[in-house]
Formats: structure tokens, C-alpha cells, sequence
């Protein structure tokens, strides 16, 4: 594995081939938020919050950093005017969906972002996929998945496998940024309770 | 649909998981749904876990996850057809088979859908049942192409 020298802001890091832009990042102490991430899971790059800025020959250009693997001598910010103004819209989208998320107020008060900027449409869901690729990669259970697309797009469990699997698992739980996934199991015992 | 019939189209496409679309397609024409027997069925034989299985089937438009009737109608609602009267096609084809768009009628016969264009804007107002496209319908002409489907 070759070393890769990079620098972010302002701080060269040492990464190795292969890694993101996030985890060299948390590599050398500095945070970027997230809200789709784990690091027991592939990337997925669906809550866009991790964007950052990146100088490549003298181009700037912005990325997600939890799915853009390091390249040699990349300058890289992940707190400039425009990131900001970038995850201060994103954070006040999703609090349309999400106004109470404790992880998205938290980073409200970071960005300054106006939990009432947009009119509220609570489906609780971020679509951050956590609970459904933990379910698929770690426990291999596959009994959430994600149905429908665009704006009708949700997480559903399926109601034989859960009733089966997930009572005494539940690892998901504490991964969802907002209890919408607690208040879809709910309703799905519901639908198998006999 | 029983599952020899769903093994042979499995069959057909060499039970590569690869092929999953190809081989939801392959039932959807033939039972014109997806029944969740069929979709557990596929899922065992591909090795596919049914939460993907589900989330294709309800990605794309061309699945249908509820019965769907023998012959699907198509009513254009595009910019050129609504100019030239397709509510009144619709509002016709309604009131013929008893149904609103997206539902379908108990003898299973009918399934209705308005689409947004079908590319052929020249012959609006444009009716399409069971693929075969009728064009420059009136409200009558909808109604007796309707008839001689059965």
C-alpha cells in the first residue's frame, strides 16, 4: 500500500491508498459531520452532509468525502463559506422531514440552520440507510429494506423476517439519526402480532 | 402463477442473479403482477434477499406488485392530448369500465393509467390498450374500441 500525502485544512495527512477523503480526515483529528456514515459500512453518500471542497490543480471542485478516495497532493477544506452555506441548506431540508432529530439540531446550532426554514413534511425518515445496509452487510438478515423511489420512498421491514429476527437484535435502533425506524418496527409488529 | 413456471424463467436466464430484472419482467408479462409467493420464490432461487427483490419491484413503473387486469389502458394526459380533449377520453373510459386511474376492475379485465406522453403528440388524443395505440380519439371511438376487447 503506497503512502498518499494530502493536505487538509491546512494540516498534511499521511493516508494510504484506498481511503476516503473522511476517514484520513478523521485520521488526523478533524471532525466532518455525518449522518449516513459508519465505519462498519460501505460508504453510501446519501446524506451529502460531509461535503467538502477540494483544490486539484488549481481547480476547486466539491465532493462528498465519505465516498472520494484520497488522491496525491490534494488540498482539501471542509470548512469554507460555501461548504457552510452547502450543509446549512441540506440540515434545514432535512429538518422538513425531521424537525426534532436530536443529531440534526445539534448540527443545526453549528451551521446556523433554521429548523423552520421549510414547510414541514414529517415523515421522520432522512433516508440515511443505516438501519437498512447494518441489517444487510453486519447481521445479514436483510428484514428492512428501502421500497418505492423519489419522494415516496421509505424503509419498510419485511414483516415475516422481522417477526423472526429482530426482536432480540434490534442493533439498529441506535444507529437512526431520527426514531423513524423505531416507529416503523412498531407499526410492523403490529402487522404480525397474532 | 405456480412455481414450475417461475423455475423454468429462472431457468431460462441461468438462475444468475444478475438477471433478477429480466426474469421479474418475464413474470410480469406472463401474470401481468408480481405476486409475493412468486417474488419469495425468485428470491430463494437467485439467493436475493426479498428486501432488494421488494425494493426493485417497487422502483419500477413496468412492476406491479397488485393484480393487474388483462388489458392495461394507457390514456395520454400529455400537453398535446390534454389541449385536444383527453379528459373526455378519460372521463369516457371511466365511466365504460367503472374504474378511476390506477385501480382495476373486479373481472380483472381492465387496468387504467393515465401516462404523461407517449411520444406520438401528432395523434393526440392518444388511447393505448394492451400496447396497440389508438390516435385522434372522440369520446365515441374510445368507447367502441373498448367493446371489442374482451
Amino acid at each position: 500500500m503506497s503512502e498518499i500525502l494530502l493536505q487538509i485544512d491546512g494540516i498534511e495527512v499521511k493516508a494510504t491508498e484506498g481511503m476516503t477523503l473522511l476517514e484520513a480526515a478523521h485520521s488526523a483529528g478533524i471532525s466532518i459531520p455525518t449522518l449516513c456514515h459508519h465505519e462498519k459500512l460501505e460508504p453510501f453518500g446519501g446524506c451529502r452532509l460531509c461535503i467538502v471542497e477540494v483544490e486539484d490543480r488549481g481547480w476547486t471542485k466539491l465532493v462528498v468525502s465519505c465516498v472520494y478516495p484520497v488522491e496525491k497532493n490534494l488540498i482539501v477544506r471542509t470548512r469554507s463559506e460555501k461548504v457552510d452555506r452547502i450543509r446549512k441548506m441540506i440540515i434545514e431540508l432535512l429538518m422538513a422531514h425531521a424537525p426534532d432529530s436530536f443529531q440534526l439540531l445539534e448540527y443545526a446550532k453549528e451551521y446556523g440552520a433554521d429548523r423552520d426554514r421549510f414547510e414541514k413534511e414529517a415523515s421522520f425518515c432522512i433516508h440515511c440507510g443505516l438501519c437498512v445496509r447494518y441489517c444487510a452487510e453486519i447481521k445479514q438478515k436483510n428484514a428492512i429494506g428501502f421500497v418505492d423511489r423519489g419522494i415516496r420512498k421509505e424503509i419498510s421491514f419485511i414483516p415475516e423476517i422481522s417477526a423472526k429476527e429482530c426482536w432480540d437484535c434490534k442493533e439498529c435502533f441506535p444507529l437512526c439519526p431520527t426514531s423513524a425506524l423505531q416507529a416503523a418496527y412498531v407499526l410492523t409488529k403490529a402487522l404480525t402480532a397474532t | 402463477m405456480d412455481n414450475e413456471r417461475i423455475d423454468q424463467i429462472i431457468d431460462k436466464h441461468h438462475g444468475e442473479a444478475s438477471s433478477l430484472i429480466q426474469v421479474l419482467l418475464d413474470i410480469q408479462s406472463e401474470n401481468n403482477w408480481l405476486p409475493k409467493e412468486a417474488l419469495k420464490r425468485v428470491g430463494e432461487k437467485l439467493h436475493v434477499p426479498l428486501t432488494r427483490i421488494q425494493h426493485i419491484a417497487t422502483f419500477y413503473k413496468a412492476f406491479s406488485l397488485v393484480p393487474k387486469g388483462r388489458h392495461g389502458i394507457h390514456i395520454c394526459m400529455g400537453t398535446a392530448c390534454h389541449v385536444r380533449g383527453a379528459k373526455r377520453i378519460l372521463d369516457t373510459i371511466e365511466n365504460m369500465t367503472g374504474i378511476k386511474p390506477g385501480e382495476t376492475d373486479l373481472e380483472m379485465k381492465f387496468s387504467l393509467e393515465t401516462v404523461n406522453c407517449l411520444g406520438c403528440c401528432a395523434l393526440g388524443p392518444v388511447m393505448e390498450i394492451g400496447g396497440k395505440t389508438y390516435g385522434k380519439m372522440v369520446p365515441g371511438e374510445a368507447a367502441d374500441v373498448l367493446k371489442n376487447y374482451e
